[in-house]
C-alpha cells in the first residue's frame, strides 16, 4: 500500500497567494486613504479596492472549505486565537477613526476594510499552520 | 516519490520542553502598553504620543535591522539543531513584541501627524509622508503575508514529537529572507523619518 503523502506534499489551492493579494488590496486602500486625509477621500478607488478584496476573501473561503482532508481542528484553534488578537487591533484602529471624526461613507468603507483585514489574516495564519499538520490531529 | 519527513538528529530530545506559541506571561505587559497608547491618543498628549512614536519606532527599526541584517545571516549559517534551539526561544517573544511595537509606532505616529497638522496636502513634506506610508505598507504585506505565517508554522512544527527538519529549514529560509528585506526597508524608514524630523 502506498504511504500517504506528507501534508506539505499535497497540492493545495493557492490560499496563501490569494490571502496575500487581499492584504495588498487592503493596505493599498489604507495608504490611498491616509494620503488624502484629513481632506475628502475620493471613494471610487477605495470602493474598488475593497470590492476586489472582498471577492478574493470570499474565493479563499470557498477554496478552503473544499479541502479534504484537512487539519480542521488546528485550523479552528489558530484562526480563533489570531482572530481574537486582530479584533483588538482592528478595534483600536476603529476607535482612532471615530475619535478623529471620520463619519458617513468614509467610516463605512474603513470599517469594511478593517473587517476584511481581521478575517483574512486569521484565515491565512490558520491555513499556514494547518497545512503542515496531520489531518487527524 | 513522496519525500519522507526528516527528523532532526540530536535536536529536541524527548525531554525537551514544550515550545510555547505565545508567552502568556508577557500579555499583561502588552495590555499595559496598549492601554497607554489609547490614553495617549484620547488625551492627545504631545509628549505621550511623541514617546510612543519614538520609543516604538526606534525599537521596531532596531529589532528589524538587527534580526534582518545581523541575526538572520548568523542563523542561516548555524547548524539546524542550534538554529532551532535559538528560534524556539526567540520567535514566541517576537510574536508578541513586534505587533505591539508596530501598533505603538503607527497609532501614535498617525495621531501625532494629525495633531501637528502634517497630514494635509499643503504640508511641505507631504510626499515624504506618503512615501513612509508606502514603505510601512510593503513591510506590513511582507510581515503579515510571509514572515508571520512562516514563523507560526515553524513554532507548531517544533511542538511535534518528531519535527521535520527539512520543512523547518524551508520555512526558516522564508523567515530569514523576509526579515532581511524588512531590515533593508527600515533603512528607507530611517531616511524618511530623519528627513521629516529635520523639516
Amino acid at each position: 500500500m502506498e504511504a500517504a503523502a506528507p501534508p506539505d506534499e499535497r497540492r493545495l489551492p493557492p490560499i496563501q497567494p490569494i490571502a496575500v493579494a487581499t492584504i495588498v488590496l487592503i493596505v493599498s486602500g489604507g495608504i490611498y486613504t491616509a494620503a488624502h486625509l484629513p481632506r475628502h477621500v475620493p471613494q471610487g478607488p477605495t470602493i474598488t479596492l475593497l470590492a476586489a478584496a472582498v471577492v478574493l476573501l470570499a474565493t479563499n473561503v470557498v477554496l478552503l472549505s473544499r479541502i479534504e482532508p484537512f487539519a480542521w481542528r488546528i485550523f479552528r484553534v489558530v484562526t480563533a486565537w489570531v482572530f481574537a488578537a486582530y479584533i483588538v487591533i482592528a478595534g483600536m484602529l476603529e476607535y482612532v477613526f471615530v475619535y478623529d471624526h471620520t463619519r458617513g461613507t468614509q467610516l463605512l468603507i474603513l470599517t469594511a476594510m478593517l473587517a476584511v483585514f481581521a478575517v483574512d489574516i486569521p484565515l491565512l495564519l490558520g491555513f499556514s499552520v494547518a497545512r503542515y499538520q496531520d489531518p487527524d490531529a | 516519490m513522496a519525500s519522507v519527513a526528516q527528523p532532526i538528529p540530536g535536536a529536541f530530545a524527548p525531554s525537551r520542553p514544550t515550545v510555547k506559541i505565545v508567552p502568556i506571561k508577557l500579555l499583561p505587559v502588552v495590555a499595559v502598553v496598549l492601554v497607554g497608547l489609547v490614553t495617549a491618543i484620547a488625551t492627545n498628549s504631545h509628549w505621550a504620543l511623541d514617546f510612543y512614536h519614538v520609543a516604538g519606532g526606534g525599537l521596531w527599526t532596531g529589532i528589524d535591522l538587527f534580526v534582518g541584517l545581523v541575526l538572520g545571516p548568523i542563523l542561516g549559517s548555524m547548524p539546524v539543531p542550534a538554529r532551532l534551539e535559538l528560534s524556539s526561544r526567540m520567535m514566541p517573544k517576537l510574536l508578541l513584541i513586534m505587533p505591539t511595537l508596530v501598533t505603538m509606532t503607527l497609532g501614535s505616529g498617525f495621531q501625532l501627524a494629525r495633531t501637528l497638522g502634517n497630514l494635509g496636502a499643503n504640508y511641505p513634506n507631504h510626499g515624504w509622508l506618503v512615501a513612509s506610508y508606502v514603505v510601512v505598507g510593503v513591510m506590513a504585506v511582507i510581515a503579515l503575508g510571509l514572515l508571520e505565517p512562516a514563523n507560526l508554522a515553524v513554532l507548531f512544527e517544533l511542538r511535534k514529537p518528531n519535527p521535520d527538519g527539512a520543512r523547518i529549514g524551508r520555512l526558516m529560509k522564508v523567515f530569514i529572507y523576509t526579515a532581511g528585506i524588512t531590515g533593508l526597508m527600515q533603512i528607507a524608514t530611517l531616511v524618511i523619518m530623519t528627513k521629516l524630523a529635520s523639516g
